[in-house]
Parts: C-alpha cells; sequence; structure tokens
C-alpha cells in the first residue's frame, strides 16, 4: 500500500464561468478504521484562494503551517495579498525543496484573482510539479473514479449553480466507489462577491 | 527515499536469474448495462502492452451465442485460451441437450471455468451481457478466479474504475433525491456507454482508438463503432 | 530576531529533513508514490539556419493522463530552449534554475552565452546528483559559432549530435529521423521532420499523446509554436449531463461567506495607501 492512502481522502477543483468550485471529503482514518468524520482538507488562505491538501495526515497540518507561514512572510515583505498563480509557484518550491525527503501530500489550489477575478486552478504531485488545466484537477485515493466523472460530467462555461451540482455529484459518486474516502463532503463555489458553502449528504458506510 | 545498494547496477556476473512472468496486461475495457427487454456492452479495440500498441482494431466482445456476448480483457492469452474453452462447452451443451445454453447457464459454467484455475488463474476481467429466459437483460461480472455477481451495469478493465462511477450516478442513478428511479431506455445506455469510452480514452493510456458496441434485443444483435483517440 | 522563526525562514536548496522519516516508513513496508512523469517523446534536429525542437504534450501517473496539455520544451535563454522528459517536477526545475544561471552569466560576461556552457552546467548539475535528479533533456541553441543540439542524460552524460530524440517515444521518433534527416534541410523541411517524429511517438507510444509543440531557433530570432498541431482533440459527448439545481442532497443549510471588494480587503489589512501603488514591482 502507498503511504499516501494511510489516510484515505479525496478533493476535486473545477473552473466555471467566471467562477471556481472545490470540493473535499471529510473522513480521517488510519488505513481501514475511520477515525474522524470531520476532518475537512480544504483551507482558506485568502479571501478568494483556497488550499486542498490531501495524504498523509499529519503532513497535512505541518505542510499547511509552513506554507501558511511563508504566505504571511511575503505577504508581509510585499505588503499586499498573495494572488493564486505566486502562492501555487511557492508550494511548488516548497515541496521541491524536499524532492529527495518529500511529503507525502498532494495540493490543490483553486481560487479567483482578487483584482483581474480570473479563474484558476492548480494541483501538483507531491514534488511539486504543477498542472493548471483549464477543465478539473483532482488528488487522493480515488482520483482515477474522480477523472472518470470529471471527464463525463465537466463542460465548458458552467454557471456557479451547476457548475456546484456537476462537483458535488462527480465527488460523491467518485467516493462511493473508494473504501477510503467520503463520511461526507464539503463543497465550495468561488464567485467575485461570495462564497457558497455548501454540506453534502452522502452515504456514511 | 532511495535505499542505497551496494551494488546498484553492477550485480555479479553469475548472481543473476531470470524470472518468468506468465503473465502480461493487454489492457483495454467494457462496459455492460441492461435494461427491461436489452442489454449493451461495449469494448474498446486497443490491445497493447507496457508502452507499445499491438492492434488498434481488436474486437474483444465474443458472441457466444443469439442473445449471449461476453465481453474480455486483461492477458489476451489468456481471453483467447478461456473464450475458446467456453465455446468447446457450449458446443458440447448443444450436442448433449439439442438446445442453445441460455445466459444465466454460460454464466454459471464460467464461473466454474474460471474456480477450475484456483492457484493459477486466467488473468481476466469478464463482463457477460446477455437476455435471461424471461427475455429480460442482464450482466453478470467475475474477478479473475471466478466469483461471478448479477447485475444491471458494470464497467471492467483497465478504466473499470474510472466508469463505474459514472455508471453509478447515469444509469443507477445514485447520489440524488430519487424516489422511484426511472428506467432507462436504450437510447440513454448506448449514449452513456459512448460517452463513458469517450471520457477513458481522455485519460486512461489504455483505452483508445475505437468503441465496439453491441445491443442486444429479441430481435437480434445489432454492431456500432464509434472512433476514439488515437494516442 | 525569535529562533523559532529563523530556523523556519527558507534557506534554498534541498532540503533533507524528511529522509530518515520516510525511509522508516517505507521499509516499514509502504510503496513510495508516484511521481508525475513525462513518458514523452522529445526530438530535435540542425537545420540550415539554426536548430528546431519538438516535444509532446502528455504527463502521465502510471497508466492515468495527468495533464492533456503540458508544455515540455523549456525556456532557457533567448538563444536557447530545452526539451525534458522524465520525472516532470525535475525536468522544469532543473531547466528553470539553469535559465536562471545562464543569465547570471550572461550578465556578468556581457555577452550572448554560449550553447556549451548551457551543456556543461546541465550536465554537471545532473552529474552531482548522481541521477537521482531523473531528468532527459534535449538541449537545442543557436550562438555564434553555429547550431547546436545536445542530448543530455539523468547521470551527467552528454552527446553532441546533428538530430537527436529522447523519452519513452524516441524510438518511433529516431525512425523518422533516421530515414529522412538530411544535412542543409530548409526550415519548412525541416518542421515538416520533426512533426512528423512527434507524431510518430504521439500515435505509436502510449506515453507520448495529445499535441505537437514546436521550437525554431535561428541566428538571431526564436518561433515558439505552442501546440503548432492539435494532433488529438478533446473526444465530443453525446448526451447532456447537466444536473438541475437542486439535484444533490445537502445536510443543513448553505452557507454564504460574503467578499469584500479588493480595495476595501486591502485597505483593511495593509492600512491607507491604495491598491495601485502596493503592485510596485509585482
Amino acid at each position: 500500500m502507498s503511504i499516501m492512502a494511510y489516510n484515505g481522502g479525496c478533493l476535486v477543483a473545477m473552473r466555471g464561468k467566471n467562477c471556481v468550485a472545490i470540493a473535499t471529503d471529510h473522513r480521517f482514518g488510519i488505513q481501514a478504521q475511520t477515525i474522524s468524520t470531520d476532518f475537512e482538507k480544504v483551507f482558506q488562505v485568502n479571501p478568494r484562494t483556497f488550499l486542498g491538501l490531501v495524504g498523509l495526515q499529519t503532513d497535512i497540518l505541518t505542510v499547511h503551517d509552513r506554507i501558511m507561514f511563508r504566505k504571511k512572510l511575503y505577504e508581509d515583505r510585499e505588503n499586499r495579498e498573495m494572488t493564486p498563480e505566486p502562492f501555487s509557484a511557492m508550494i511548488s518550491n516548497f515541496l521541491y525543496e524536499h524532492r529527495f525527503g518529500p511529503y507525502f501530500i498532494e495540493p490543490v489550489i483553486a481560487g479567483l484573482h482578487p483584482k483581474t477575478l480570473e479563474p484558476f486552478i492548480c494541483n501538483m504531485d507531491l514534488i511539486g510539479c504543477p498542472n493548471k488545466p483549464d477543465d478539473f484537477v483532482v488528488a487522493g485515493t480515488c482520483s482515477e473514479q474522480l477523472y472518470g466523472m470529471c471527464e463525463t460530467l465537466w463542460k465548458e462555461d458552467l454557471e456557479p449553480a451547476e457548475l456546484s451540482e456537476v462537483i458535488s455529484q462527480a465527488i460523491v459518486s467518485a467516493f462511493d466507489r473508494d473504501a477510503i474516502s467520503g463520511w461526507g463532503a464539503t463543497v465550495y463555489i468561488i464567485e467575485k462577491d461570495k462564497i457558497t458553502k455548501k454540506q453534502i449528504k452522502t452515504r456514511m458506510d | 527515499m532511495h535505499k542505497i545498494q551496494s551494488f546498484p547496477e553492477y550485480q555479479v556476473p553469475g548472481a543473476q536469474h531470470q524470472d518468468f512472468s506468465p503473465y502480461e496486461s493487454n489492457g483495454g475495457s467494457i462496459v455492460a448495462i441492461a435494461g427491461e427487454d436489452y442489454v449493451v456492452i461495449a469494448a474498446d479495440t486497443r490491445l497493447s502492452s507496457g508502452y507499445t500498441i499491438h492492434t488498434r482494431k481488436q474486437n474483444k466482445l465474443f458472441q457466444l451465442s443469439e442473445k449471449t456476448v461476453l465481453g474480455s480483457t486483461g492477458c489476451w492469452c489468456d481471453t483467447l485460451a478461456l473464450t475458446s474453452l467456453v465455446n468447446a462447452r457450449m458446443q458440447m451443451y448443444e450436442h448433449l441437450h439439442l438446445k442453445t445454453m441460455s445466459t444465466e447457464a454460460v454464466a454459471q459454467m464460467l464461473s466454474i471455468l474460471m474456480y477450475n484455475r484456483r492457484f493459477f488463474p486466467y488473468y481476466v476481467s469478464n463482463v457477460l451481457a446477455g437476455l435471461d429466459s424471461e427475455g429480460k437483460g442482464v450482466v453478470y461480472s467475475y474477478d479473475p478466479i471466478g466469483h461471478c455477481e448479477r447485475t444491471t451495469y458494470r464497467a471492467g478493465g483497465s478504466a473499470g474504475t474510472l466508469l463505474q462511477p459514472v455508471l453509478d450516478n447515469q444509469i443507477g442513478g445514485k447520489d440524488r433525491d430519487v424516489k422511484n428511479k426511472p428506467k432507462v431506455p436504450l437510447e440513454k445506455a448506448k449514449e452513456v456507454a459512448k460517452d463513458a469510452f469517450i471520457s477513458a480514452a481522455e485519460r486512461d493510456i489504455y483505452t483508445g482508438d475505437s468503441v465496439i458496441l453491441k445491443v442486444i434485443t429479441k430481435d437480434g444483435i445489432t454492431e456500432e463503432e464509434v472512433q476514439l483517440r488515437k494516442d | 530576531m525569535n529562533m523559532e522563526l529563523v530556523r523556519n525562514v527558507p534557506k534554498g536548496g534541498f532540503n533533507f529533513d524528511n529522509c530518515k522519516r520516510n525511509e522508516m516508513l517505507l521499509s516499514s513496508g509502504f510503496q513510495h508514490p508516484k511521481t508525475v512523469k513525462t513518458g514523452t517523446t522529445i526530438a530535435g534536429i540542425i537545420f540550415k539556419d539554426g536548430v528546431i525542437l519538438g516535444a509532446d504534450t502528455r504527463a502521465t501517473e502510471g497508466p492515468i493522463v495527468s495533464d492533456k496539455n503540458c508544455s515540455k520544451i523549456h525556456y532557457l535563454a533567448k538563444n536557447m530552449y530545452c526539451c525534458g522528459a522524465g520525472t516532470a517536477a525535475d525536468t522544469e526545475m532543473t531547466t528553470d534554475l539553469i535559465a536562471s544561471q545562464l543569465e547570471m552569466h550572461r550578465l556578468n560576461t556581457g555577452r550572448q552565452v554560449p550553447v556549451v556552457a548551457a551543456n556543461t552546467l546541465l550536465k554537471q548539475f545532473l552529474f552531482r546528483y548522481q541521477g537521482h535528479i531523473s531528468a532527459a533533456l534535449v538541449l537545442g541553441g543557436v550562438d555564434k559559432t553555429g547550431s547546436y543540439i545536445y542530448c543530455i542524460h539523468p547521470h551527467g552524460s552528454t552527446d553532441k549530435l546533428p538530430y537527436a530524440t529522447m523519452g519513452s517515444g524516441s524510438l518511433a521518433a529516431m525512425s523518422v529521423f533516421e530515414s529522412r534527416w538530411k544535412p542543409d534541410m530548409t526550415e519548412e523541411e525541416g518542421k515538416l521532420l520533426v512533426r512528423d517524429a512527434i507524431a510518430a511517438g504521439v500515435f505509436n507510444d502510449l506515453g507520448s499523446g495529445s499535441n505537437i509543440d514546436l521550437c525554431v531557433i535561428r541566428k538571431d530570432s526564436v518561433d515558439y509554436l505552442r501546440n503548432y498541431e492539435l494532433a488529438n482533440l478533446k473526444g465530443k459527448r453525446h448526451g447532456d449531463y447537466r444536473f438541475k439545481p437542486g439535484t444533490t442532497e445537502l445536510v443543513g443549510k448553505e452557507e454564504i461567506i460574503e467578499v469584500v471588494p479588493f480595495e476595501a480587503f486591502h485597505k483593511k489589512l495593509y492600512g491607507d495607501e491604495t491598491a495601485e501603488a502596493m503592485e510596485v514591482g509585482a
């Protein structure tokens, strides 16, 4: 078994028309044993920027702390808000620093540029190879299932309400076929003037 | 991370031994969807191993009778051995009982044939589709050692993990508030099967080239081919 | 300064803090996670007026395509580009690092950097890491002394060649070069040849796929032809998979978080200076 699948969990982010969405499951387990069902892997780092981390839970917490430290250092030095693009470049560099002793996590970044409101999504492997497609990104133990769902359901220029349904159905159907993800899900829809947070009803087994 | 070995690339001469691996994965995916009076089964036509494509037009659907079709992927030589054995057994049955085997009987026999090789299995992912003795569509899926499950839809093969949730969502009507699940019409089933393969070809390197779709109804079997990505 | 802070300030260079822990985890039976690889077909040729580089755009994670349109021709300097195959993060970071070293060298010497210097920097860097940085590169460029294609292997060995291929589709691409390459080709002939070589990899090697990128480098101009040919278009779906709003059941009510406009947020955080003034040096 891979160390990345020790605690389980999954993440997906999608781009819509003038909006982005990011969704996470709630499970935290140790291999097959579920420990808690309220561990959300998505963190709001700025008003319109979200960071999701999946993988080994201890590393999720450590990396989140380290990333926030560097982000705050940047914002204090530069005296301005960090936009999603440099934020993901910073994570990429942070992960590649640990090329020969990596943190066992995969990040997903979703957000809107605070000024241009341009949608941005990005994911990386555990050593920080960035991937910035114009449709969707996935990560976690059911990434294959998520690829199948997203490839089928996603289409261009989805409105926020449609995007919300597509991402919800994609993540729920995907983790229903994965034994170590699920137990509830949260979806964030990020628009220019508001963020909608939805808790989805899912199977709890 | 990288454990330092004492002799990484310059192993002591004479101490090497060649391992024989009896199995190979030749890729390919299958999707089958059963309805009230029909069953749709589809498989892609790419046969590959490692990073090379052997052929772009290998039909992986085997018509066993007027109302039974077997889709088989995995180790292609095992698929060939298994299907020829099934065909021989079905002929013997026909000569002995003077009738064609029903889909249920084929399903049971396939399970037994595969379990016969419990400790040196046929390395195959099988999905059997057909009409049962009442004329209803039915799908049977197998693991490599003969466990058999009767369902209404199934995705198997190299993109099976990608496509099974798609079928759950679109055919099974899971994960939403549907009080009484509507029956899936044939056109919808065909559409989902084709789109599932289009999605699989985007992300699974072992699925592509084209997809052959067979529809079994009481009027017979029709075949259709849709082109997929070739890369 | 607070010692706790100083310890966390990034120092630069690789960090080996996790190595012991990871080795322990892996030795207790866990597998090492997969990294994104570029299975890749990359190629380069010398033609009459310079060099042409080519690459496919697929990145894979095992048997799954993780990026359908990644860019594998990396910038090194104005007169040099470099195709990368192998672990995607390694090729990206290695070329970025060498690109900045080359720029420093250019500023220090006040001259255009020769291609051989880039080759030396890359091979010395890769040799230092004894193949653990798995980057297989095709370096191409034009300088005062002529046009060059170099093949650089992960352990640091290099070849200077008139035409070169690398990656999992290298044999498919090389078969095209071996049958059709000749000295002093025109630009049009050269582009067609490299396109055909990459296409051979895209269609016959499962590790390569999607589109074809080209980069033509001449004595004093560069054409970076990103997605020169869209060899494989995304499949068109037959059905419509939109859902009616409210299809997914929720737990409780949805929660709406208001987001203040950028300027107001900025003011709250960083005082009265306007956001425009902040953009200095962005």
